[in-house]
């Protein structure tokens, strides 16, 4: 049944993240930023950091759109805050590389974000849960402030 | 026969489709691609719009022409040369036929609709778009009839006028009309929307135009799936089309244009088949459609092209827009019956086309939803972001049908959007 399959990318934890999204809003003390895009869909996503020594001490973002990729913003902010930034660069390849290859699977610093492993078998969708992180890495970067894109 | 006319009763929609005149298992049984199943169900293909599927009729065209009698067109004495030259002229005057052009010197063979209207830009526009004049479009065209006159205009320093629409998705004629003047050289607009299904009345926006001087191209790739189009009736300048739209192979359509205008255009690209004679002084062009043909065509992409469109005319275009407008208007009160389901784009006059957005899903999780039941729809801003951005949505879900779709196909669309909304609650 169709609906089954379904429920393994839309798990309920997604859907729940996708209805009321965590660290949603602005951020006052934010000193890095970065915008993201996803132009075939309209997905956009703005992230919100605020860095000192080394460490994400508070996260946010906002934006527009689907379930997958507004879950998967939700989602990063709850696993980054209080990462130092070497974490969350290696998060985001684990994360990556799980969507993508499905190496990593399992490991136990994934955590909630093992909700996502079914992205894995929508090609088209990976891009949408993988566009919060490449926005946190653009942040986490923080060059020219430019728009990041998926496509 | 207009949309309106084949809507106007749904009874009579109903007795049409099942009298012999549109026998619907056999239409189907010409398209082997949609006896499929897709993730355990049955295809169900909702995205005519973006791309019809083909009859077997094109398959074998084509499959003829590489299997029996391929060579280079319009270069050969050889008899395969002939052959394939003739089969190509043939399929031109299928278009002529299915447009009623005048002549087939009026239908010129491009790659598809996109290639039409950069050609017009390129050649016509280049030569009578000046300093301070004006092209005028509509709110709610394709990209393809945007990009190309932005360009133009840019370049030639004249400015990009726009007809608004209404909350229904229709042109709002007096607006349109008093954004006409003397300094309007040219007026572009769709015969059928891809984002909305409306059908605007092109002849009236053709008349207009005309009073001042400006010249009509039309962007027709999605009216002609749908509607007899009758380019003398019509009283426009210019139509063009895809061959991929109306069952035809991807790679091909065209441009038709009034004799005198075509004649008149300078070449827009260079190459062998498009001239007279050549020296390193001076090269003279051949007459229209050749001067707009250079280099080697789509060969058997235009054989296909004539198989679509004999197969369209056998099939008779009034029956086709009887058969779809009672999907139309079974779709429509089927869809308005999904909670938080809003339907953009409610012309009185449309194609089947269902352009929707469901209240807290996002269009491309619809997508998703629907192509686990087997539907096959697109999800996205459909090359229109100035359209989305009138109606406030960053993107729809499109339902759009076909010839061969069914009423059963409709329920089952109905019935998936019912199930994403308990998924989603």
């Amino acid at each position: 049944m169709s609906n089954d399959d379904l429920r393994d990318l839309y798990q309920e934890v997604i859907l729940d993240h996708n209805r009321r999204p965590r660290n949603f809003g602005p951020l006052a003390t934010a000193n890095h930023r970065a915008e993201g895009n996803h132009p075939l869909c309209g997905d956009r996503v703005t992230v919100l950091l605020e860095v000192a020594d080394g460490r994400i001490r508070d996260v946010a973002f906002q934006g527009a759109g689907c379930a997958i990729s507004t879950a998967s913003a939700s989602m990063m902010t709850e696993a980054v805050k209080g990462q130092t930034e070497a974490e969350a660069r290696r998060l985001f390849h684990v994360f990556h590389d799980l969507l993508t290859t499905g190496a990593g699977e399992g490991l136990p610093e994934l955590d909630k974000l093992a909700v996502f492993t079914g992205v894995r078998e929508y090609p088209m969708r990976v891009k949408c849960a993988t566009l919060a992180w490449h926005t946190l890495i653009a942040a986490l970067d923080q060059q020219q402030d430019e728009p990041v894109s998926t496509e | 026969m207009t949309l309106a006319a084949a809507a106007e009763d749904l009874e009579e929609t109903r007795e049409a489709a099942a009298s012999p005149a549109y026998d619907l298992d056999r239409v189907r049984a010409d398209f082997p691609i949609l006896a499929q199943k897709v993730h355990g169900r049955p295809l169900v293909y909702l995205d005519n719009a973006a791309s019809t599927q083909k009859p077997r009729a094109v398959m074998d065209a084509i499959a003829a022409c590489y299997g029996e009698y391929y060579a280079n067109v319009e270069r050969g004495v050889h008899t395969l040369s002939q052959r394939s030259t003739a089969a190509r002229e043939r399929a031109r005057e299928a278009v002529r036929r299915f447009l009623n052009a005048a002549s087939t010197e009026e239908v010129v063979f491009v790659r598809g609709t996109t290639e039409a209207i950069n050609l017009v830009a390129a050649s016509w526009g280049r030569r009578h778009v000046g300093a301070g004049d004006e092209v005028l479009i509509t709110e709610l065209e394709h990209h393809s009839n945007i990009v190309p006159w932005q360009l133009l205009c840019e370049e030639r320093g004249a400015l990009l006028r726009v007809a608004p629409i209404d909350d229904r998705g229709e042109v709002i004629l007096p607006e349109l009309e008093r954004l006409l003047s003397p300094r309007t050289r040219l007026v572009a607009v769709a015969h059928v929307s891809n984002a909305l299904g409306t059908l605007l009345p092109v002849r009236a926006i053709a008349e207009r135009a005309h009073a001042v001087g400006a010249v009509v191209l039309v962007d027709g790739a999605q009216a002609v799936p749908h509607l007899p189009v009758d380019v003398q009736a019509l009283g426009v300048d210019f139509y063009a089309f895809s061959g991929h739209k109306v069952y035809g192979p991807s790679g091909i359509g065209t441009l038709w244009g009034r004799r005198e205008l075509l004649e008149a255009m300078p070449p827009w690209q260079g190459g062998g088949g498009m001239i007279r004679t050549v020296s390193f002084a001076r090269t003279t062009y051949a007459p229209p459609p050749h001067r707009f043909e250079a280099g080697t065509p789509a060969i058997e992409a235009a054989i296909g092209l004539g198989a679509a469109l004999d197969y369209l005319a056998a099939l008779g275009l009034p029956a086709v827009a009887a058969w779809e407008a009672g999907l139309l208007a079974l779709a429509t009160e089927r869809l308005a019956a999904v909670p938080g389901l809003r339907l953009i784009g409610t012309a009185k006059e449309k194609a089947a086309v269902l352009s929707f957005t469901l209240e807290g899903i996002h269009p491309h999780d619809v997508g998703t939803v629907l192509d686990r039941e087997g539907i096959a729809v697109r999800a996205g801003h459909h090359c229109a972001q100035p359209v989305m951005e009138r109606f406030g949505v960053p993107a729809t879900t499109r339902a759009s049908f076909g010839l061969y779709n069914t009423r059963e196909e409709v329920e089952a669309l109905a019935a998936a959007l019912h199930r994403a909304r308990e998924l989603f609650g």
